[in-house]
């Protein structure tokens, strides 16, 4: 039997093609992974079946839930499905809860909206749901608010209010594309149990095929809102069909090919260093709290060497980054690139300076949108004593774009005409302008589709190969920091707790946490996708 | 909560402090002397002296600081120099016809304009929004004095259902003190509703878009429902400080509004002393509208903290 099913969905936002002719369907008891990259309408068919479609979207097609037509269904008909029979969960769980309601009371209001039981009965399933999900009212009571808790903590309570009157599909939408690995093994085994007891049917989007594999009776993979393939999971990601498929689990697990490393004397060194921060005053005239962010931090990296930093949201790493760019001052230990101090006389050290650069996440909050490509990449020269002019500076802005694998034409244009990727590339090119002697990528591909991630892996990789490139790479993904690191540091509550040439740490780590976090990463049945097939792809 | 409430309570405190030394070096002691500047460049050399003895002028300045915020705290604030009465019975007098306009007008303001920017916020981009979006854009276009002069044109003079001006005083009964001054509040109140009625329409277009509105549609709440539970509420904090601010203006800057309806107020008595150089009714004056202003502000604290839990664990 058929819970929900979807025939030939078609939908147009003013016009524009969003999906075309999406046909799948979800039994009672299973998972369905729709995946795909971004903008392959995965979420688009989500809110198609709950008729959230944003204005000005056009729908045509069958959506049935249970044999019952939802096209046909009126607005007010469609609130009394909504949350009863299905319910839904949001990748952002720091912004999808209200702030001014305590999650007793949203919980609650799910259960009140539809009618189903008195205020107080309401109330006792909320406190029954809240602790089915992990939040038992002992340790979280029903009159805390959603800043109280964590990002976990408060994606269950989204789980919470979406299953609260046991809906018979449940839909999430990159439920954990937003929690560190640990919270997010624990979020996709709280949807396992919630499925295998309650027999609900999951349709679950993520772009993280790992997450797929571990998780997804059926897949379903998405391409420019069209389905390229569906079938058992175990059938697709061990022979894809199509070429498309293919693409994706080989890029999901892509091994970049880094050249070996020739480590040639101390660079950067870090020695016992701590940062605090700043508490509000508890009282008015009371005293500053401090938080120490980064705990006797010590390691060093060698010219040539390619260093690896993970760790969960809160480690750390933010803050150990902007102290190594010289950003802000540190209260114990030194910094020391070349020998000589990152920050000094309260303010960043312009000498040393001018040998880090740094490439972030967002390739798209992170370039000045008025601002032409050439500009933009030659903003460190304001760094060096005597920038190159004229035809030097016209052949450094060529020689950076093709580096990067971009033209040079193509710093005439405007950053909104690139892609996410071209725009990271943009990023790289900016930091390789002025030959940094060390690079420091912040995340800098977590933000990228795979396929697109992978290129710039191989770019990476390219350009250590060129240039003998010196970085350090930060990242909560460990299957990314083992392709692109000889060395990595693991770091935990502002401490780096192990640390070691990468294939060593990650095939023998010595430190529960490190074991911990290599448990809980994802990751693809081995055998499938990367190019190293042999090696456990992590 | 109630921590939150002692650290404003503290701050206001300091801020009053502040407040008075500005005041006091500001008007009694930045440019020459109170007392031939408050006589004229004609006053006879023994006059000005008389009036140095008679405003204590003569003592040394923290005294006299020290002598004037005692005599506040007591609720004496001198005597007025063109008046020749106690200035806190002038201010008190003042005080019962501005407040009760200040609170009439913000009434009637926050009435109009809730409703108006909910329903414009919820047919955002329909006949319905774009209609009362041009009625506040001329809201705010219109200069109040000229539609003051033109509620007494229609309501007094053509249609004689409200006097043209004046203030019987509370002792003529509650519904004449308030028949008064509805014309001059509504001619108040109109300009503040439309701002209002646009910072809250925007306001509450920016949480429509906020993740937690569609949680709460996926919750099965309908639009209307999502709009009034999840809303309003986020909505609160930009529309309560633009109330704080109104209020503040509404108690003295009423001042034109005062003038075309001949209402004895605080904005008239501040023209008046000014005119006059009644330096000492200006201070006092000035300092009460410091005091209301900073009361206000912590009223609008509170009402944040009421709002939006996030805030109470903050100092």
């Amino acid at each position: 039997m058929t819970l929900l099913s979807v025939a030939a969905l078609s939908v147009s936002i003013h016009d524009t093609p969003i999906l075309k002719d999406v046909s799948l369907s979800v039994a009672p008891g299973q998972i369905v992974a729709l995946t795909g990259e971004s903008g392959s309408g995965k979420s688009m068919t989500a809110l198609a079946v709950m008729r959230l479609l944003p204005e000005g979207a056009e729908a045509q097609g069958r959506i049935a839930l249970a044999g019952a037509d939802l096209m046909a269904r009126t607005e007010a008909q469609m609130c009394a499905v909504r949350g009863n029979d299905i319910g839904m969960i949001f990748q952002e769980p720091m912004t999808a809860l209200n702030p001014v309601m305590t999650i007793g009371d949203q919980v609650a209001e799910t259960i009140l909206v539809h009618g189903a039981m008195g205020r107080a009965q309401a109330r006792d399933r909320a406190r029954a749901v809240l602790a089915r999900v992990g939040l038992p009212e002992d340790r979280f009571p029903l009159s805390l608010y959603p800043h109280q808790l964590s990002g976990g903590q408060r994606q269950r309570v989204v789980i919470a209010m979406a299953i609260a009157l046991r809906p018979k599909l449940l839909i999430a939408d990159e439920p954990t594309t937003a929690l560190d690995v640990t919270t997010q093994a624990q979020i996709l085994d709280l949807l396992k149990g919630l499925v295998a007891e309650e027999g609900m049917g999951l349709m679950m989007i993520t772009h993280d095929l790992a997450v797929v594999a571990g998780m997804a009776d059926q897949i379903v993979v998405m391409r420019h809102g069209a389905v390229v393939e569906q079938g058992p999971a175990r059938a697709v990601l061990s022979a894809p069909a199509q070429a498309y498929t293919r693409a994706l689990l080989e890029a999901s697990g892509h091994r970049a090919n880094l050249p070996e490393a020739a480590p040639q004397g101390a660079l950067l060194q870090v020695r016992g260093v701590s940062r605090d921060y700043r508490t509000p005053r508890k009282r008015l005239f009371g005293p500053h709290g401090t938080v120490r962010a980064v705990k006797d931090v010590s390691f060093e990296i060698q010219k040539g060497e390619r260093v690896g930093l993970v760790g969960e949201s809160g480690c750390g790493k933010s803050t150990l980054t902007r102290a190594l760019l010289g950003l802000e001052p540190v209260q114990a230990g030194q910094i020391l690139l070349d020998g000589q101090p990152v920050y000094a006389h309260g303010h960043p050290n312009l000498a040393v300076r001018r040998k880090i650069q740094v490439v972030f996440q967002d390739p798209y909050g992170s370039f000045n949108p008025r601002h032409r490509v050439a500009r933009l990449i030659t903003e460190p020269f304001h760094l060096l004593e005597s920038p190159p002019t004229g035809a030097a500076r016209e052949r450094a802005i060529a020689e950076a774009l093709t580096a990067v694998g971009l033209q040079p034409d193509d710093a005439g244009k405007y950053i909104h005409a690139f892609s996410g990727g071209q725009r990271q590339r943009i990023a790289i090119a900016r930091a390789l302008i002025i030959r940094p002697e060390l690079i420091v990528f912040d995340e800098a591909v977590s933000a990228l589709d795979v396929r697109v991630r992978a290129q710039i892996l191989d770019l990476m990789a390219d350009l250590s190969r060129q240039y003998g490139l010196t970085y350090l790479f930060i990242s909560h993904d460990l299957s990314v920091v083992r392709t692109i690191t000889d060395r990595v540091m693991v770091m935990r509550a502002g401490e780096i707790v192990e640390a070691g040439p990468t294939e060593q740490v990650f095939d023998t780590p010595s430190h529960w946490y490190t074991k911990a976090l290599i448990a809980a990463a994802p990751r693809l049945p081995e055998g499938i996708g990367g190019s190293d097939a042999a090696r456990p792809a992590l | 909560m109630v921590r939150y409430a002692l650290n404003r309570l503290i701050s206001l405190a300091i801020s009053l402090l502040i407040a008075s030394v500005a005041i006091f070096l500001v008007v009694e002691v930045a440019p020459g002397d109170p007392a031939s500047y408050m006589l004229g460049i004609n006053a006879q050399p023994d006059t000005v002296a008389a009036l140095r003895t008679e405003l204590g002028l003569d003592v040394s300045k923290p005294e006299r600081y020290l002598t004037w915020v005692s005599g506040m705290l007591g609720g004496d604030f001198g005597t007025s120099y063109t008046y020749r009465a106690p200035v806190a019975q002038m201010i008190a007098d003042r005080l019962w016809v501005s407040l009760p306009l200040a609170i009439y007008a913000l009434t009637l303001s926050t009435l109009i304009a809730f409703p108006a920017g909910l329903f414009a916020a919820s047919r955002r981009g329909r006949a319905g929004d774009m209609a009362v979006m041009g009625a506040t854009q001329l809201g705010v276009a219109i200069p109040n004095f000229w539609f003051a002069m033109m509620l007494v044109l229609v309501f007094s003079i053509t249609l004689r259902w409200f006097g043209a001006g004046g203030f019987p005083g509370w002792d003529a009964g509650l519904g004449a003190g308030l028949k008064a001054l509805t014309l001059p509040a509504v001619a108040l109140a109109l300009p503040q509703a439309a701002i209002l009625a646009r910072v809250m329409r925007s306001a509450l277009i920016d949480i429509l878009g906020e993740d937690f509105m569609r949680t709460a549609r996926a919750k099965g709440l309908s639009r209307r429902q999502a709009l009034w539970r999840h809303g309003v509420r986020n909505a609160l904090i930009p529309v309560l400080t633009i109330i704080g601010l109104q209020f503040s203006f509404l108690l003295a800057g009423a001042i034109i509004i005062e003038q075309v309806f001949f209402l004895p107020g605080l904005g008239r008595l501040v023209f008046q002393s000014i005119t006059q150089r009644d330096l000492i009714v200006v201070e006092s004056v000035v300092m009460l509208l410091v005091f209301a202003v900073i009361v206000v502000n912590f009223a609008v604290d509170l009402a944040y903290a009421a709002a939006d839990p996030r805030l109470r664990t903050r100092t």
